[in-house]
């Protein structure tokens, strides 16, 4: 009984470790031309702007809230890119990443002060932004051509992929964030027991404003790298589902829906690992149908195994 | 009257997590009677309830129930959404010939049957429109309308108005008249000695008195609700706080006036530095409300709130930051946050303090963690471990640890030794009794008079929301104390 309550923490807490190595060790044998450097560049440019999104995701998830708006911020981000671009790269992601700034706090603002369920506030905004991008754009796609914006999708930094760079020190600061800071600190005791961290005095308020503010200005950097990388604004299409991918990756993860804990790493290694399916899947020349199912299998896993919580 | 019991309970023993909440009880029901069952909160009556109604089984005794049972609670179980007439029937709606639901049937005699209690309401209209106490009346209905012989009613009366509670009064007097047993869990005098016939007393999980209720003084009824339980209390004398070390000092705390309709009405409370004011009253007197509404965590009506002769604003962070911290009566609920460790609930309320620019300091936390953990001595395996894992006495002291390393200088402890092992209990005493010495402010609420009596400076009498006494130290007597509960003595002094 015990022994099965210890494997099954065990379990909870390295599983998305274990089958990321699992699936590494199953291409490198079975997949031809896995372990090649453009390989892995490719699977970690796709898997960056999931990352930066889920990364907001989980301290979301941590407060036991959820954002469901991030791909629709992604889609606004898109949109403003083109109008700014004339003025140069720089006031272009600047605007982008003030509208998600201002979506966030106004997820923040809905959920904490209004009261609102975050599935709600979030899903309003899920709607009516995507609706306020294509109002933007005009509905149309639109070819961006600024070479240096274009640059952040295409160069490197350091060797490694802007895109994939940016994501990597984004991940350390959320960590930074959520195990240093008291900022984060509160977060998850406010995730963990909102009325205990309320009776404790904690600014619960304005920890949940500032938790959707940051989800927000991620879901509008990952758009904004997205974007560039298209080397097209289009609002239609950018971030679609990309609620969903993101929640998968923090859940897979080790991250409990039920609030009270963030697991940084762990929501690295669930984009990782859902990165790893997808390509597998792929290079073995299975339908695109068959992958969501596989997917699918995976997450009624990791609840599964997470179910035994408490 | 013949014994003729339709539930008969015996030797029953029931334990959750190591704590005994039924110890060895036995509980006779007999056909027809109305029965209080009576004691404090965490005496073991809704594990009593849970145990008869079946939602738990019992550890060890046995349990003979010959009637249908029907229980109704506080809060009224039916589907507020549907029709009156649709909860009424649900599960055994009356059928037309096709095997449908027969609605103008169904409609028809839920009308007869509540105008046979006397309540006028459309029984097509949906069930949460109704008061509270119609609902309750509904379900009272709906109880007999299924053929019930024993009904169980918890608490049904806490949320009437002072008319809704004489109906129901009348229409629990029917069903006694019906030949229905009862039993009737309350805390207000009034109604138990009205109605009840007899009274099972239970305190800390154990039957402590049987018998009929008429021959028992309210005074006596109280006495062994709050009991009195020999050697668990250390003995530290009040003379520990001697009058002269604070009779003249300005108080720290003023509460003025504090009113949260219905729950607390006009209350006062001041405590000097270095005393301890004890809160007394029955469950429901208000004791937690005027806790909360003093840390700002209660929305008030009116009211002020003065620290060393300033007003503070009515919020947690407000009253936090003036030195006011509650350890609250709820530890699993409102005190620990499960998921983290010891130290990381330690140095919750503290974090900003002991941190730089927002990054904290592990440095800092380990030593305040570390101070704390000795002097309060908390068995933990190392301050890392998960707070869930502890015992109630040792999650107690965390929370204590945790408001001490905000260094205030007013500590509301409510029920603070409330379901923990009698050697905690001491030490969480014996504690209140130390801070008090240095000179922190403390409002002590407890369930056991001899807490209050013995670890009380002076303490203050709620009832029904209202301050009904202040019994300055010289006055701390059992007999005191319990008559400004049970309010007899005034009440008879009155109407002579």
């Amino acid at each position: 009984m015990t022994l099965t309550a210890t494997r099954t923490r065990w379990l909870q807490d390295n599983g998305v470790y274990v089958a990321v190595v699992a699936l590494l060790l199953f291409n490198a044998l079975f997949t031809a031309n896995f372990l090649s450097v453009g390989n892995f560049r490719t699977q970690l440019i796709q898997a960056a702007p999931v990352l930066i999104v889920a990364l907001g995701m989980a301290l979301v998830i941590g407060t036991e809230g959820v954002d469901l708006s991030v791909g629709a911020v992604m889609a606004l981000a898109a949109a403003i890119i083109p109008l700014y671009l004339g003025a140069g790269p720089l006031p272009a992601i600047l605007m982008a990443l003030t509208v998600g700034l201002v979506a966030g706090a106004f997820n923040g603002f809905l959920i904490a002060k209004v009261g609102i369920q975050p599935i709600v506030a979030t899903l309003a905004l899920l709607v009516g932004g995507r609706g306020l991008a294509l109002v933007i754009a005009d509905g149309q796609l639109v070819q961006l051509h600024d070479p240096a914006f274009l640059a952040l999708g295409t160069d490197d930094l350091l060797g490694v992929p802007t895109s994939v760079l940016t994501a990597g020190l984004l991940a350390l600061t959320v960590a930074a964030l959520t195990n240093r800071t008291t900022f984060g600190r509160q977060l998850v005791a406010i995730g963990g027991n909102r009325r205990a961290a309320t009776l404790a005095g904690l600014p619960v308020n304005r920890v949940l404003v500032g938790v959707y503010t940051i989800c927000g200005v991620l879901a509008a950097v990952s758009g904004v790298l997205a974007t560039s990388r298209l080397a097209a604004s289009d609002p239609a299409d950018m971030g679609l589902l990309m609620e969903l991918s993101a929640i998968t990756a923090v859940v897979v993860g080790g991250t409990p829906l039920t609030g009270g804990k963030v697991r940084v790493l762990g929501t690295v290694m669930g984009v990782v690992l859902m990165q790893l399916v997808r390509a597998t899947l792929i290079k073995h020349n299975l339908p695109d149908s068959i992958a969501q199912m596989i997917q699918a299998a995976i997450i009624v896993a990791a609840v599964y195994v997470a179910r035994e919580r408490r | 009257m013949p014994t003729d019991p339709v539930i008969e309970v015996r030797n029953v023993t029931k334990t959750f997590a190591g704590v005994r909440a039924l110890d060895d009880v036995d509980f006779t029901l007999n056909r027809g009677e109305i029965h209080a069952l009576v004691g404090e909160n965490g005496a073991g009556k809704s594990t009593l309830i849970k145990v008869l109604t079946g939602i738990h089984s019992p550890d060890v005794g046995r349990i003979s129930r010959n009637g249908r049972i029907s229980t109704i609670y506080q809060e009224v179980n039916l589907v507020p959404l549907m029709s009156v007439a649709a909860n009424l029937f649900l599960g055994r709606e009356p059928r037309n010939r096709f095997g449908l639901i027969d609605r103008v049937r169904r409609d028809a005699e839920a009308a007869e049957l509540l105008t046979s209690y006397g309540i006028t309401a459309d029984v097509r209209s949906p069930l949460g429109t109704l008061a509270v106490g119609e609902q309750q009346m509904v379900a009272l209905a709906r109880a007999v309308a299924a053929d019930a012989e024993v009904v169980i009613m918890d608490e049904p009366t806490s949320s009437l108005e002072p008319r809704e509670v004489e109906t129901l009064l009348e229409v629990v007097h029917k069903l006694h008249e019906a030949g229905i047993a009862i039993i009737y869990v309350s805390h207000r005098m009034d109604e138990l000695y009205r109605i009840c016939d007899t009274v099972t007393v239970l305190r800390d999980g154990r039957n402590v008195h049987n018998g009929p209720l008429k021959e028992l003084p309210r005074i006596e009824l109280v006495s062994l609700m709050l009991g009195r339980s020999v050697n668990e209390i250390q003995k530290h004398g009040t003379t520990a706080f001697g009058e002269d070390h604070h009779a003249d000092a300005q108080p720290v705390l003023e509460a003025l006036d504090l009113t949260s309709k219905p729950r607390i009405n006009g209350i006062n409370v001041a405590i000097r530095p270095g005393e301890v004011v004890g809160l007394a009253g029955l469950l429901g007197s208000g004791r937690t409300e005027t806790a909360k509404a003093i840390i700002g965590a209660l929305p008030l009506d009116r009211g002020t709130v003065l620290v060393a002769g300033k007003p503070v604003p009515h919020n947690v962070k407000a009253a936090t930051k003036a030195g006011i911290s509650m350890l609250a009566e709820d530890r699993k609920t409102e005190g620990i946050i499960p998921n983290l460790s010891v130290r990381e609930n330690i140095v919750l309320a503290a974090l900003p303090r002991l941190s730089r620019f927002g990054v904290t300091s592990r440095i800092r936390q380990d030593r305040i963690v570390d101070t704390f953990v000795k002097r309060l001595r908390i068995k933990v395996s190392s301050p890392e471990q998960k707070v869930a894992e502890l015992s109630g006495g040792n999650q107690q002291k965390v929370l204590l640890a945790r408001w001490l390393c905000t260094e205030p200088r007013i500590l509301l402890l409510d029920e603070p030794t409330r379901g923990i092992d009698v050697g905690a209990k001491a030490e969480v005493q014996a504690l209140i009794d130390e801070l008090a010495r240095e000179g922190l402010a403390v409002l002590l609420i407890s369930s056991e008079l001899d807490e209050l009596l013995d670890g009380a400076d002076r303490l203050v009498v709620l009832r029904d929301g209202e301050v009904a006494g202040e019994l300055e130290e010289a006055q701390l007597t059992r007999e005191h104390v319990l008559t400004a509960i049970a309010a007899e003595v005034m009440d008879d002094a009155d109407s002579h």
